[in-house]
């Protein structure tokens, strides 16, 4: 779609689907299939700072891994800088590797306990066959603000907001010119999430980096997305500047989204929780939650 | 303070081993009054809220009292018989995790009746009609239906919303919800705390609710506890206290967590260093490690400061000292 | 891009220092270390020194109580039953590591490629091993023993081969584990390679239950040993055994008990000791549960 104008875009996604077969209860018939995404497709130009948000259970984190490379869609393609990704084998992904890497959600689950915070660091380096990674250990550990001595020790010797500078170090690692944030600050204390926040906004801006925010948390996208894409049952229903989303939301179900998010300037100026249910207040019963559909 | 005082914790203090846990925690609850109480994780937030409901752990050393009304003496001190009558009736419970609190081989509605069942006397047949009453109440869809399922077969607001079904059902004096929305999405959190709101307004319970998120508090409670490193730095009206915070903790914490005043991409007002674990705090003032104001005199345990044990701060160095700042 | 600004006093935090409270590991690792230490030591000092020669026999000195020349008595051929135990406490060491060696090369190494390996190649090998499985040990190790001939190397290659299906299992379902964890993704994310995942994710982080099962093995082929030289296909005479020892007391019974529960004390010490020590390593080498001391 892109014209020679334009510039390639970082991440292209086209048409993506992705089933997952449900194990079988019956020996006739196969396991139902589950529709974890239903069609997407978006555009995210160099540089900019994207947001995907959505409640447990729309996608966004199958989305999150097709992009990464972590799982392969039904259907559709992916994109990374102009080049198709779902066609290659797993051995072959070594381009997307060096040019994308991923900040998980847990910053315990996703440092392995039984490494070195220096190995942890440099095991992209490692897949890529880098040398002199000592240095680069050092570099990276500097620039997300922790102190040299922290590379000898253990994931679990460090807060969560320290584990989370590790991961985001390890991201950092080979150069990559994308960055996708796997809910980066959902499992931080809210004194910590800020310094965290902050040190990826620095880190994007000081290195032009293309940023991907996955998040279920409306308020933080806010703060740092340009543009977003909100997500529904596998499918993206609206998608804009984050400005414009928030406060002319299109589609009822962002509208309701945002509407549900508690916020202190509000309730100071006489919010209460019937507000946070607007138009349902009258039958709350038609808002049905859905929390276990795809889990 | 006006109407019937509920909950009275006086000098609370709580410790493992060595470890102190909690320390001289002192506030009360009035009937229909709805309290936040604050804190991030390793605060003692929950370990207050269990200390509440008499459900401390075995291995802790608990000093100070805790008062009911309706109960004779002190929560501490009771034996598990007396709390078992307790728990249910003059207080009740609502959890994070909905799924544990659920007996999940049988039906809900059966474990609604059974809750209205152990504190009332009437006949199972009557309970099973108040259980239907009751999941109507929280908005649960076809009542009637939804009271055969099993917990497994309902989504995870449904079972939180059963389980606020079981909290309410024999009309608690006190209603305590250790961060009851967290496991759920933002739409589903909007209804369920909507449901406990009408659910303590309708019966003039009094609610004590523990979260780490300042937007809900301010959105569900009229009066807020602040909790940091086992100790209430802070206490006051929601209005009061959010707009005006003294301890310079909450200072700290409402501008870390403003995201909507800093818009996008400017530099978000942070806290140094992390929250200590539990147990690890400085002596004196226990914020004093991560405040920009501390000085020697920090090293000493500040006072409380503030007309009542309801309002007030414990800082040497408040904030908003002179001026009248609104937000 | 060492300019950038880590927030404030990020930096200048300090790193706290563990995590949750340690647990009480240090009771069972020492008790455990005690008494495997016991039989690694009657097993060396056996090599240099014994009071008597063990296959001694000696008719003017048969079925002697204990005392200071002969410290646990004799048995019915007059030999030293202490001289015995000690060096039985070899053939103890060796049975032990054999079993675990065989099952724990063979075991690991197919338990993580069970784990990451495609269905279609991990269902048929997990299903072949619950056919094994099915052999109860010590028939398979009568078999062998018929077989190649009664030798203790051939009795615990055996009982190694037929503890390898619970070993697989074990690491298997360890592994599984470890590869759902978010490590494992970002491991992938990062470019890592299958061979690597395994090796330097999947095996250090099942190897505490790789001890507590090696442990377990270990106690499993002591007693599988006894059991063997009980029924006569263990260890041939004259080579001292505890199983052994403890069959040939068993006519005696009655009249002399002593030679019955001396090896079997030291089976009983042997067995609890690796149990202990198995269970006391992996809790000091979790590292969740590690504290900085």
């Amino acid at each position: 779609m892109s014209t020679d104008t334009e510039p390639t875009p970082a991440i292209r996604v086209d048409d993506v689907h992705r089933d997952f077969r449900r194990p079988r209860r019956s020996i006739r018939q196969p396991g139902p299939t589950v529709q974890a995404l239903r069609g997407v497709s978006l555009e995210v130009a160099p540089g900019e700072r994207f947001g995907i948000v959505g409640e447990s259970g729309c996608g966004k984190s199958t989305l999150m891994r097709i992009i990464a490379g972590l799982d392969r869609p039904t259907k559709g393609r992916v994109l990374i800088e102009g080049r198709d990704v779902t066609a290659l084998p797993e051995r072959r992904l070594g381009f997307l590797r060096q040019r994308l890497q991923v900040v998980f959600q847990d910053p315990m689950g996703s440092l392995d306990p039984r490494m070195r915070v220096r190995d942890i660091i440099a095991e992209p380096l490692v897949a890529q066959g880098v040398k002199n990674r000592r240095d680069r250990v050092a570099e990276l550990l500097d620039a997300v603000g922790l102190p040299a001595e922290a590379a000898n020790r253990y994931p679990h010797q460090f807060s969560g907001g320290q584990r989370q500078r590790i991961s985001i170090a390890r991201a950092l690692a080979p150069r990559p010119t994308i960055l996708l944030a796997d809910e980066p600050v959902s499992a931080l204390d809210v004194s910590v999430r800020a310094q965290v926040l902050n040190l990826l906004d620095d880190l994007v801006t000081e290195l032009g980096l293309t940023l991907v925010f996955v998040s279920h948390d409306l308020s933080v996208v806010r703060h740092v997305c340009d543009r977003l894409a909100v997500m529904s049952a596998g499918q993206i229903v609206e998608t804009g500047p984050t400005r414009q989303v928030y406060d002319h939301p299109q589609h009822p179900y962002t509208e309701r989204l945002l509407r549900s998010v508690p916020s202190m300037h509000k309730a100071l100026a006489g919010a209460s929780t019937t507000d946070l249910l607007g138009a349902d207040r009258a039958k709350p019963k038609d808002v049905e939650d859905k929390g276990t559909a795809h889990a | 303070m006006s109407g019937q005082r509920v909950l009275q914790v006086e000098g609370l203090d709580v410790s493992v081993g060595r470890r102190g846990l909690l320390h001289d925690v002192t506030f009360s609850i009035d009937r229909g009054e709805r309290v936040g109480l604050i804190g991030e994780s390793g605060s003692g937030k929950s370990l207050t809220g269990l200390a509440v409901l008499g459900l401390l752990p075995e291995d802790v050393h608990a000093r100070g009292t805790v008062a009911l009304a309706g109960v004779d003496g002190n929560l501490l001190e009771l034996d598990e018989r007396r709390l078992s009558h307790i728990r249910g009736r003059e207080v009740a419970m609502v959890f994070q995790e909905p799924m544990t609190a659920l007996n999940p081989t049988s039906r809900v509605g059966d474990q609604v009746a059974e809750a209205i069942l152990l504190h009332r006397r009437c006949s199972r047949g009557e309970a099973r009609r108040a259980a239907v009453e009751l999941l109507d109440q929280v908005a649960l869809p076809a009542p009637a239906e939804a009271a055969r399922a099993y917990p497994h077969q309902l989504s995870g607001g449904q079972r939180q919303r059963v389980v606020l079904a079981i909290a309410l059902a024999n009309d608690p004096e006190l209603l305590v919800c250790d961060e009851p929305t967290t496991a759920l999405d933002v739409t589903v959190q909007a209804l369920v705390l909507d449901l406990v709101v009408r659910g303590v307004t309708a019966r003039d319970s009094a609610l004590l609710f523990i979260t780490h998120d300042l937007s809900v508090v301010a959105t569900v409670c009229e009066r807020v506890l602040v909790m940091y490193g086992g100790r209430i730095v802070e206490a006051g009206p929601v209005e009061e206290v959010f707009r005006r915070p003294r301890h310079r903790y909450t200072q700290g914490l409402l501008e870390a967590s403003d995201l909507e005043q800093a818009q996008e991409h400017t530099r978000l007002r942070t806290i140094p260093g992390s929250v200590p674990p539990a147990g690890r705090f400085p002596a004196g003032c226990v914020f004093r490690n991560r405040c920009t104001h501390a000085t020697r005199e920090c090293e000493t345990l500040p006072p409380w400061t503030g007309p009542s044990p309801e309002q007030g701060y414990a800082c040497f160095h408040p904030a908003h000292e002179t001026a009248q700042v609104g937000s | 891009m060492s300019r950038i600004d880590p927030g404030i006093g990020a930096a200048g935090e300090p790193l706290p220092v563990g995590g949750l409270p340690r647990r009480r590991a240090g009771a069972s690792l020492l008790v455990g270390a005690v008494l495997v230490g016991l039989v690694v030591a009657a097993a060396l000092v056996s090599f240099v020194w014994t009071p008597y020669d063990p296959t001694l026999v000696d008719a003017s000195s048969r079925l002697q109580t204990m005392s200071a020349r002969h410290l646990f008595g004799t048995d019915k051929f007059g030999r030293d039953v202490f001289s015995q135990i000690l060096v039985g406490a070899r053939t103890t060491l060796f049975v032990g590591i054999v079993a675990v060696g065989v099952a724990g090369v063979i075991a690991v190494p197919l338990g993580i490629v069970a784990a990451m390996a495609p269905r279609w190649f991990a269902e048929p090998l997990m299903r072949l091993l619950d056919l094994l499985l099915a052999f109860p040990a010590l028939l398979l190790a009568i078999m062998f023993s018929a077989v190649y001939g009664g030798s203790t190397l051939v009795a615990m290659i055996a009982i190694g081969i037929a503890s390898i299906p619970s070993f697989v299992r074990v690491v298997r379902s360890g592994s599984l584990q470890v590869l759902s964890t978010e490590y494992v993704l970002a491991a992938r994310a990062a470019g890592r390679r299958p061979v690597a995942i395994g090796w330097r994710h999947v095996l250090p982080n099942v190897s505490s239950l790789v001890i507590v099962q090696a442990s377990v093995a270990f106690a499993i082929a002591i007693l599988a040993e006894a059991a063997l030289s009980f029924l006569g296909y263990g260890t041939p005479p004259p080579v001292p055994s505890w199983g052994r020892m403890l069959q040939e007391s068993q006519e005696m019974l009655f009249t002399a008990p002593r030679l019955a529960v001396f090896p079997g004390v030291a089976i009983a010490v042997a067995v609890l000791g690796f149990n202990l020590l198995g269970d006391g390593l992996r809790d000091r080498y979790d590292p969740k549960l590690e504290d900085r001391r």
